[in-house]
């Protein structure tokens, strides 16, 4: 903590090497680079027309949403190794920042679809579907979290959640490429991404940008719990 | 503007509104801890005020 008098500006405990204000404006150049780049370099797709714009943050949305749910795993795997208390903070840090960025995944693309398949939602479609399974599930993992009393049950039930749920991330993934209806577009294959030049260009920045903002709300959102979990602590012993 | 461009659009400030939306609950987080902090901060007692007010020990 700096100064009694302006204690916002210090509390937040850091909890990575990066000034969270560094990161913050690496965000906004990087969106904003993005954006740029989706509405006025980037050409129109042939086949999709002017409506294919979605796809870039669509798609780097929904990558960003797996990441974070991997992290979650792994952090949830950090803390059933090392029985860290910090690491289950973090995995459910994770947890939080995929079902926000999912939530977005599922508003893009219904929007997407509605554009390409004049519907909302198709329920014969594997991916769409198999997403909204990953999506309940870690909305499930809420209901488990706050059910359970504060402690070491509740972390080590968390963990042991966030580390099966990783398993729905490759099916999901892979479930578009499985699937014998391909109305779902096929964005990357095995022989690499299906588009190329400014498209990729463009897409790639995209990319960066979503991860650098879901590890800048990461960084800002763990800060803030680890100073809730702090304070809570200060006025037990101070009670 | 055509129906697509409309479409995409909305779609763009979808991710806008939700970011904004979770920065803006992450602002009230912080004020609600600003006023924890400054709640446990009157109740701790100032060292120098305590300096004063102790009084002098004889020693030896």
């Amino acid at each position: 903590m700096s100064s009694p008098s302006s204690p916002t500006a210090a509390t937040i405990p850091s909890v990575g090497r990066i000034s969270l204000p560094a990161l913050a404006a690496t965000s906004l150049v990087l969106v904003t680079t993005a954006l740029a780049f989706v509405f006025f370099v980037a050409p129109n797709d042939a086949n999709q027309g002017f409506s294919q714009r979605i796809f870039y943050f669509h798609v780097s949305i929904a990558i960003t949403a797996y990441a974070c749910f991997a992290a979650g795993a792994w952090q949830a795997f950090r803390h059933l190794w090392k029985r860290d208390s910090r690491a289950d903070l973090a995995s459910y840090v994770c947890v939080h920042q995929g079902l926000i960025f999912g939530t977005l995944v599922l508003l893009t693309g219904s929007i997407w679809a509605k554009i390409a398949w004049g519907r909302w939602w198709l329920w014969s479609e594997d991916q769409l579907v198999l997403f909204l399974v990953l999506f309940l599930f870690y909305c499930a993992y809420f209901m488990l979290r706050f059910s359970v009393d504060p402690g070491s049950q509740r972390a080590n039930l968390s963990a042991v959640y966030a580390l099966f749920g990783v398993i729905l991330i490759p099916v999901s993934f892979a479930a578009i490429r499985l699937a014998k209806n391909l109305i779902h577009p096929v964005v990357f294959t095995l022989h690499g991404p299906n588009f190329g030049g400014w498209i990729l260009v463009t897409y790639c920045i995209a990319q960066v940008a979503m991860l650098v903002l879901a590890y800048t709300l990461y960084r800002l959102e763990l800060g803030s719990k680890r100073l809730d979990v702090r304070l809570r602590r200060l006025r037990e012993v101070m009670a | 503007m055509t129906t697509a461009e409309k479409y995409v659009t909305a779609a763009y400030c979808v991710v806008f509104a939700g970011v904004l939306v979770y920065l803006l609950i992450m602002a009230l987080k912080l004020q609600r801890l600003e006023r924890d902090v400054e709640e446990i901060e009157r109740r701790v007692p100032d060292e120098d005020t305590e300096d004063v007010e102790r009084e002098p020990a004889r020693v030896g």
